[in-house]
């Protein structure tokens, strides 16, 4: 059976969910080779193979944290030319899309993005995309070289498939061109303890109906009753009520939860382009008119200040 | 010393209008107003703040697409850009973004630069991939999804916020550099800049100019092939009840029913 990368997101061993989601894929077009690069990529073996993963190649050097993307494109490149592999999987992260991109050129290949998923075609792996907003769906495939295709969060189940995951160290060179950017320093994000907003569930996102930095409280309790990520919309995040790294849309991120719900929000396209491919979408809107109730599966027309405060009560009474 | 920068800009159908694809499924043009991408305007902005920082800089604006693209090179030129370049042919049609990428690579090439400025994605395909494909395809750093940034001395330094972490990074021209929509709102063209943009010249390059085979891009030599797009069906109304001092309790019964409490 054809081998399939796998690169491998994970943070110092523990592999986000993303890339188990990707496992998923990987066997429906072959066997998963997993890629883990960095510190703690031994870590990741034990989960990868409970995953799916038939082997596990490994490499860490100071360069994967101290330069931008190319030693890991590198690294991809070497587990590449050791394995020669039918397609070559990578999560959707802005980091996972640049590292594929330059490795799609490398090896000559067509790359594909953002897929929400993947099943085995007669020319080889077939995608599912989300174009103009997710108004269409479009199938799609890579016409020239080994596909290499970056798969959006929440496209798959998470599923439990044992394999060997032997874990082998990955001999990586790196090229003049690895060491061109180098990270000269670097802040964590400091942690909320919620979801990551691309990876969540469930997503609780405020708006300009939020009326105020101040007020994003009242989004964050209801996101934090049903254990959601918070998101923002772009006119909130504009007036600098939430961070930039929260806004859902088309200039902000692109998230496809179980659930996401809408608390003041209008819903312009550039909104619908980031979340209309939740699976099901809830909004609080003051204005009966407002174009995000034309997406959602329940909608109140009501005082966003008199609803989400009902609700999250309500889901915490019901949770007990 | 002069400082060239060559700013990659995209005209892309309105967000706004109905957009279909054609029947060879590629993005249909005609029935939807086209401008430049905005996201767009901040790579053309940053430009246009880093030449006015630098002693002697020439920002030229580059575009692969048809006829009309011209209109975006002109938006561009009307903020402050010096020339542009339009690179039109009509065996670019269907293009993916490989064959496009070589086309912009082979046309910043031959226009010569120090640095290139571009967007972070288009807001048509949305794929946020070309800007390591021309770094990669350059052969020079990526410093990409800045939202701040400096050249100074011949070395490009800024920060770019990902998801975990927040990063400086620093790069010595040649370099290639992608801009988020937080590196500062653009600038509205005046009215000067608009007649001053009518004066300013635009080149026009085919493939043949650029040394590019027509097999090499286009539908038939791109790396891609969709085979079918289809419209969404439109969501089935949902249920939508007005507050009437229940509305929170009305939609936890509905989350409660779909088990998502």
């Amino acid at each position: 059976m054809a081998e399939v990368l796998v690169y491998v997101d994970h943070v110092d061993g523990a592999v986000r969910k993303p890339t188990l989601e990707l496992l998923t894929l990987a066997r429906r077009i072959g066997e998963p080779v997993a890629v883990a690069l960095g510190a703690g990529a031994e870590a990741t073996a034990a989960v990868l193979a409970e995953h799916g993963a038939v082997k596990v190649l490994t490499a860490d050097a100071p360069e994967f944290s101290d330069y931008l993307v190319v030693p890991k494109v590198d690294a991809l490149q070497a587990a590449y030319d050791a394995v020669s592999p039918a397609a070559v999987l990578v999560p959707s992260s802005a980091e996972g899309k640049e590292i594929a991109a330059r490795l799609a050129v490398r090896i000559g290949s067509g790359i594909i993005t953002d897929a929400t998923d993947l099943e085995a075609g007669d020319e080889g792996p077939v995608a599912t995309q989300a174009a103009f907003a997710a108004s269409f769906s479009v199938k799609s495939r890579v016409s020239k070289g080994t596909p290499v295709i970056t798969v959006k969060p929440n496209s798959a189940p998470v599923e439990a498939a044992p394999a060997a995951g032997a874990v082998e160290a990955l001999a990586v060179t790196f090229g003049a061109l690895a060491t061109g950017t180098k990270v000269t320093s670097r802040t964590p994000r400091e942690s909320t303890g919620r979801p990551e907003l691309t990876e969540a569930a469930i997503v609780v996102s405020g708006g300009r109906g939020v009326n105020g930095a101040e007020n994003f409280h009242i989004i964050e309790a209801l996101a934090d009753s049903l254990g959601a990520a918070v998101g923002a919309s772009r006119a909130a995040v504009d007036a600098g009520w939430y961070p930039h790294s929260n806004q859902v849309g088309q200039t902000g991120k692109s998230v496809s939860p179980q659930l996401y719900i809408a608390s003041g929000i209008s819903g312009a396209i550039q909104h619908r382009a980031g979340m209309q491919t939740s699976k099901t979408i809830v909004a609080i809107n003051k204005d009966a008119e407002a174009p995000i109730f034309d997406l959602v599966d329940y909608g109140v027309v009501g005082d966003l200040f008199a609803v989400v405060p009902q609700l999250t009560d309500e889901i915490k009474a019901r949770k007990g | 010393m002069s400082l060239r920068i060559v700013v990659c800009v995209k005209y892309v159908p309105d967000a706004t209008g109905d957009r279909q694809f054609t029947e060879d499924l590629t993005v249909n043009r005609d029935d939807v107003d086209g401008l430049l991408s905005e996201l767009d305007e901040y790579a053309v902005e940053q430009a246009l703040q880093i030449a006015d920082e630098a002693d002697d800089a020439e920002i030229t604006v580059l575009t692969v697409g048809p006829e009309d693209a011209k209109d975006a090179l002109r938006k561009a030129l009307s903020m402050g850009a010096d020339k542009a370049i339009h690179v039109e042919d009509d065996d670019l049609h269907g293009s993916d973004v490989m064959a496009t990428s070589l086309v912009l690579a082979k046309a910043i090439e031959k226009a010569g630069y120090d640095l290139v400025i571009t967007g972070m994605a288009s807001t048509d395909g949305t794929m946020g991939v070309l800007p390591a494909i021309l770094a990669e395809r350059l052969g020079v750093p990526q410093v990409t999804l800045l939202s701040e940034v400096k050249v100074e001395d011949g070395v490009v330094t800024g920060r770019r916020d990902g998801d975990s972490a927040s990063e400086q990074l620093e790069a010595s021209l040649p370099a290639l550099v992608s801009v988020t929509d937080q590196s500062g709102e653009a600038r509205y063209p005046s009215f000067k800049g608009i007649m001053a943009a009518k004066k300013k010249p635009v080149e026009s390059w085919d493939l043949e100019e650029l040394e590019i085979e027509s097999d090499e891009v286009g539908l038939e030599g791109s790396w891609t092939a969709v085979d079918s797009a289809t419209q969404r069906p439109a969501r089935t109304a949902g249920t939508i009840v007005k507050d009437e001092g229940e509305g929170g309790k009305s939609l936890a019964a509905f989350l409660a029913e779909q088990k998502f409490i």
